[in-house]
């Protein structure tokens, strides 16, 4: 209306305004309105990631309606739109604070979600995710009431479930990719038996740890395999430096041995020959050759000797007032005859 | 213009009267309607459009879908006297909105009575079974990584009997016999956590660093004992490679010995006195150097002729 701020309108002012229009005009507009009205409450669009459902009078149709233009008796039917192509995400012992190309997370741990029992009564801290989509958007939105606080409990109680019926070591190791999917089976057949009507798309773990005051003594046996392989391999690095070495050197003995093995024959066969040759000649003449061989020797080492005495055989006293040379032994050659004849 | 008025008041008048007659029972909905307080016919439990009396009768609604219990955690002793929180959820429904409606009339009313079921119930199972009962399901074994065969025992020592499935179960079947009086229908009951109480998780902590530790010095002295084994061997490899070399050695050496004296023999035997006085020629020559004194007499042979040149 046409309502200025001072101009006070009281109705009888409007109706007699009314009158001045055209009574057709009026009903024309109104018809109009109506109309706006109407088609306003007929259409819907349903967005490429929805399904949508109606209730008719209360009651649901039965059909689920693609993403789209669609239309619906006015005022009666009314329209639930359920996210069913979205993949939804629910977390478990940690949240995300922003995901991007660096997601971070909310410094807080969430100890009272993530530490559980495991089967040989340790403690583990499991932090996962469930991956899920509404797969049944009726049974979604009208067989359970809060959904989203339902399947949460769901996923704790299974998981807690499942890594109760496993050790820690296997929770943190092996195992994780077991407990995943029996989470997922034991998680989806609940979700039916509930008529959540969501689809667990997967289960996955996250971190794993034990909890925090016991992750130390777990590097700590990390650490001490690390330790031990690397004691392992120092020996055996000792053996390999020593080993083949030693073999070497048993090769070197040998073959030294074997050297003398060959000088030791070679020489005994050299002297023999040179001993039989002589002994033949010897025997034509031996006297004769005896001296020659003898005085021969004598007339080549006496030159060597640096000091020569000669004394005379009947001055047997004369020995003691020699200057022998500091105790040198004496190579006295009493008898030359001694050996030969 | 009056009967313009009139039209509208009487549009209104209808529209009022049609809202209180006619009721919609929604899909998530079921219906008890009353009359002056008193029940009137069943429950309307399939949605639709219905009618009833105007201003007179009333229109009660209940939740007709799954509904959620979630009690608060207890602390709860069980047959091995272990301390644990458990905290448990249900899943429940109003099966009987009439009953319902009489005996606890609203949410917040039922949510009580069944913590005081729930909770009564599983304090009294948890507390006749030991806690491996209330951990476990099944009696896997559990697989170990090659690491540590060995070194972590692959099962707990008691086997169960009953297990965490079955134990809910218990729960379930002792609350749900009770919750019909309330009309209500109890469908699932689970645990939705356990833990140690505080005190007992410390000293779980402690046994778990424990364990840990005794598995770390077996690394520690497996590593030792394994290296120490390798050096042995290491010796062992070294005292028999020299040791055969050296015998090797020796039995050449001696095979040539023995052969040289052979043939020594051999040569020597021909004449042992021709071979002695040769020899002692050959050893003159070797061992007397030019720093031996030597004293002649002159009845030595070499001097033979010395005093009688004849």
């Amino acid at each position: 209306m046409n309502s200025g701020p001072r101009r006070v309108q009281t109705p009888e002012i409007v109706i007699q305004r009314m009158s001045n229009i055209p009574r057709g005009f009026i009903l024309l507009a109104i018809a109009g309105l109506a109309l706006l009205i109407l088609a306003f409450n007929m259409f819907y669009t349903v967005q490429p990631e929805e399904q949508a459902i109606l209730l008719r009078f209360g009651g649901f149709t039965g059909d689920i309606y693609e993403p789209g233009l669609n239309w619906k008796l006015p005022f009666i039917d009314k329209v639930y739109k359920v996210p069913t192509r979205r993949q939804l995400k629910m977390e478990f012992g940690f949240r995300t604070a922003r995901a991007g190309q660096r997601t971070r997370y909310e410094a807080r741990d969430f100890p009272e979600e993530s530490l559980m029992l495991s089967g040989d009564l340790n403690v583990a801290d499991v932090e996962w995710i469930v991956q899920y989509k509404i797969g049944n958007p009726y049974f979604y939105k009208f067989r359970v009431f809060d959904v989203e606080e339902t399947f949460s409990d769901m996923s704790e109680a299974v998981m807690r479930q499942i890594v109760g019926d496993h050790s820690v070591d296997e929770v943190i190791t092996i195992g994780r990719t077991k407990v995943a999917s029996d989470a997922k089976e034991l998680l989806q057949e609940l979700c039916d038996r509930y008529e959540t009507g969501i689809r667990v798309e997967q289960v996955v773990l996250q971190d794993v740890n034990p909890p925090q005051p016991v992750q130390a003594s777990f590097n700590e046996v990390n650490e001490s395999i690390q330790e031990r392989e690397r004691s392992i391999n120092q020996a055996w690095a000792e053996y390999n430096k020593a080993v083949p070495r030693a073999r070497g050197e048993a090769e070197q003995t040998i073959r030294q041995a074997e050297g003398y093995a060959l000088e030791r024959v070679n020489n005994s066969q050299g002297d023999a020959s040179r001993f039989l040759a002589l002994y033949a000649e010897y025997r034509k003449a031996p006297d004769v050759t005896r001296r020659r061989l003898y005085l021969e020797t004598i007339e080549r080492l006496l030159p060597t000797l640096d000091d020569k005495i000669i004394i005379d055989e009947n001055l047997k006293n004369l020995l003691p007032l020699l200057n022998l040379g500091g105790g040198d032994g004496i190579k006295a050659l009493e008898r030359g005859q001694k050996g030969g004849s | 213009m009056r009967s313009l008025g009139a039209l509208l008041i009487v549009a209104l008048a209808l529209i009022f009267l049609a809202g209180n007659t006619l009721y919609i029972v929604h899909e998530p909905e079921q219906v008890i309607i009353t009359q002056f307080g008193k029940p009137q016919g069943k429950p309307r439990t399939d949605p639709n459009i219905y009618v009833k009396v105007p201003f007179i009768q009333k229109v009660n609604r209940f939740d007709k879908r799954w509904l959620a219990w979630d009690g608060d955690p207890n602390q709860v002793p069980t047959k091995d006297k272990k301390y644990i929180w458990v905290d448990c959820y249900a899943r429940w429904r109003i099966a009987d909105p009439l009953k319902y409606f009489q005996v606890v009339r609203n949410e917040t009313l039922a949510q009580s009575r069944l913590d005081d079921i729930i909770d009564g119930e599983t304090r009294n199972v948890i507390a006749s079974y030991d806690l491996i009962e209330v951990v476990r399901a099944t009696n896997r074994t559990f697989e170990v990584t090659e690491e540590l065969k060995g070194l972590v025992q692959t099962e707990v020592g008691a086997q169960i009997k009953t297990g965490r499935d079955q134990l809910a179960r218990e729960i379930l079947e002792r609350a749900a016999a009770i919750t019909p009086d309330f009309g209500i229908e109890l469908v699932d009951v689970r645990f939705k956590r356990i833990n140690y109480i505080e005190s007992v998780q410390k000293k779980v902590y402690e046994r778990m660093i424990a364990e840990r530790k005794r598995i770390a010095e077996q690394y520690r002295s497996e590593g030792q004992g394994k290296s120490a084994e390798i050096r042995g061997q290491m010796e062992r490899e070294l005292k028999k490679i020299r040791s055969e070399a050296y015998r090797t050695a020796q039995e050449l050496r001696g095979k040539a010995d023995g052969e040289s004296t052979r043939i020594y023999a051999e040569a020597y035997n021909r004449d042992p006195s021709f071979y002695a006085f040769t020899r002692s020629l050959q050893a003159w020559e070797k061992s007397l150097t030019s720093d031996t004194q030597m004293v002649l007499t002159t009845d030595a042979e070499f001097l033979r002729y010395m005093k009688q040149p004849r």
